[in-house]
């Protein structure tokens, strides 16, 4: 059907006004319960990485009562008063410096007394950033679980890194070397050997996400080292 | 028209029904091929996809259906590609706010509906010269065709790829491992898909003679 210019601009005009309307509204509307979701998948994550099993409804419970404490160290391992833990956003703090950083740390008290030290890592995988969190045994050397995350790695293969199966092998990994150097815990194409203490397999077929992983643990527990050092 | 067409007239069965089999868009338009390598390597991401795909292009080709009269011809891709990606964005945002873990584990694939050639191709073939309803069987038709393909692939390439059907290790459980059974590790990747596709494409062309062109 052959129209005028006229028309065909006001048809796109009007279109586009009514497709953006239609968007904006959606996004609007939406906004509260999408954030709510983020805020409950952050708290879930936090407390997966201690293995606390939770669901959606009652993650925010678990969260007050496991999560006894949490603060904010700077690089030199002092605490940083004034800011809260659960509102630093790793993202940001990523593209500052890394001595103007604000590094949160979140205490989990076991229901045997022992206390894990809970702390969030960040980094780049194939297509996004994938993050997570590491919780350490009160030696800040041994790995008690993690737990990683991503936001688009390709599934069956980078995105592996969010099952069960791969985050079970950090259980019991240390981030010093017998040597007493940091090492952190490296991730190994091809298969690491059983016995070493500071590697695991890296996932078949995702290799650029499983090494973006190993850079993510190194550069960001390094920056940790100052306060693993005062607390050991 | 002056009479009133039956909701399921044989016209309107066929435009649900033939793109299943003998006009599957994968297998015999050879549409959409790029999303059926991308989400086949496990089966639930393959079935949240065409679940997916079906609830876009079915709206779509309502919607241009319903507009088909005034859509200008000159921009009517345009004003397609809007549709679709207004559409897309919606159950985007929709998955996110009340569907997280659904939306999380489609990741990336949510967005990549709107390059999926099918949706275009049954919007400028189909609902731009159809009423509301045969567009509406045909979008089903079409995204239940395409959701088969992809489920079929991606039930063998898990099953032989990871050993698992559905996240069940079935091989594991059978104790096919202590009888030196191995996955093999080139099903997880993207060329075994193109190979599956191109064994089923064979098969439904053995069965069905009048799709083998004539040269």
């Amino acid at each position: 059907m052959n129209r005028s210019n006229t028309y065909i601009f006001i048809y796109a005009t009007v279109m586009v006004t009514v497709v953006a309307a239609i968007l904006s509204f959606a996004a609007i509307t939406l906004k509260p319960y999408q954030d709510k979701n983020v805020e409950i998948e952050k708290k879930k994550n936090i407390l997966a990485s201690v293995k606390v099993e939770c669901t959606a409804d009652d993650a925010e419970e678990k969260y007050e009562k496991f999560i006894r404490e949490s603060f904010v160290v700077n690089l030199n391992g002092e605490k940083v008063k004034s800011v809260d833990a659960f509102e630093v956003n790793m993202k940001d703090e990523m593209k500052k410096d890394a001595s103007q950083r604000n590094y949160p740390v979140y205490v989990f008290v076991h229901s045997d007394g022992s206390k894990k030290y809970i702390l969030p890592v960040r980094g780049k995988g194939l297509w996004g950033p994938i993050w997570g969190f590491v919780s350490m045994e009160s030696d800040f050397n041994t790995i008690y679980g993690a737990i990683f995350s991503h936001k688009g790695e390709t599934p069956g293969l980078g995105a592996e890194i969010d099952t069960p199966e791969f985050q079970a092998q950090f259980d019991g990994k240390q981030i010093f070397n017998a040597n007493h150097e940091f090492t952190s815990v490296s991730v190994v194409k091809g298969g690491a050997d059983p016995d070493n203490i500071n590697a695991v397999d890296a996932i078949s077929g995702g290799t650029i996400t499983s090494n973006g992983l190993d850079a993510m643990l190194k550069d960001c527990l390094k920056n940790y080292l100052n306060y693993f050092k005062k607390h050991k | 028209m002056s009479e009133r067409e039956p909701l399921f007239s044989p016209k309107n069965i066929k435009s649900l029904t033939q793109p299943i089999n003998l006009n599957n868009p994968i297998t015999v338009q050879v549409l959409g091929i790029c999303s059926a390598l991308a989400v086949t390597v496990k089966l639930e991401p393959a079935v949240v996809m065409s679940i997916s795909v079906l609830a876009v292009l079915a709206f779509a080709n309502v919607i241009i259906s319903l507009l088909r009269n005034s859509i200008p011809s000159r921009i009517r891709i345009i004003v397609q590609l809007t549709i679709i990606a207004m559409l897309v964005i919606l159950v985007d945002q929709i998955l996110k706010a009340f569907a997280y873990d659904v939306s999380k584990q489609l990741s990336v694939f949510v967005g990549l509906i709107i390059t999926n050639c099918i949706i275009m191709g049954r919007l400028e073939a189909f609902a731009l010269g159809n009423k509301p309803w045969p567009a509406f069987l045909d979008g089903v038709g079409n995204a239940a065709g395409y959701g088969m393909i992809l489920i079929i692939v991606a039930f063998f390439r898990e099953f032989l790829g990871s050993g698992t059907i559905w996240g069940y290790p079935v091989i594991e459980k059978l104790g096919l491992y202590e009888l030196g059974y191995e996955n093999n590790g080139l099903m997880i990747l993207p060329p075994m898909a193109l190979v599956v596709v191109g064994i089923i494409i064979w098969v439904q062309r053995a069965r069905n003679k009048e799709l083998i062109e004539q040269n």
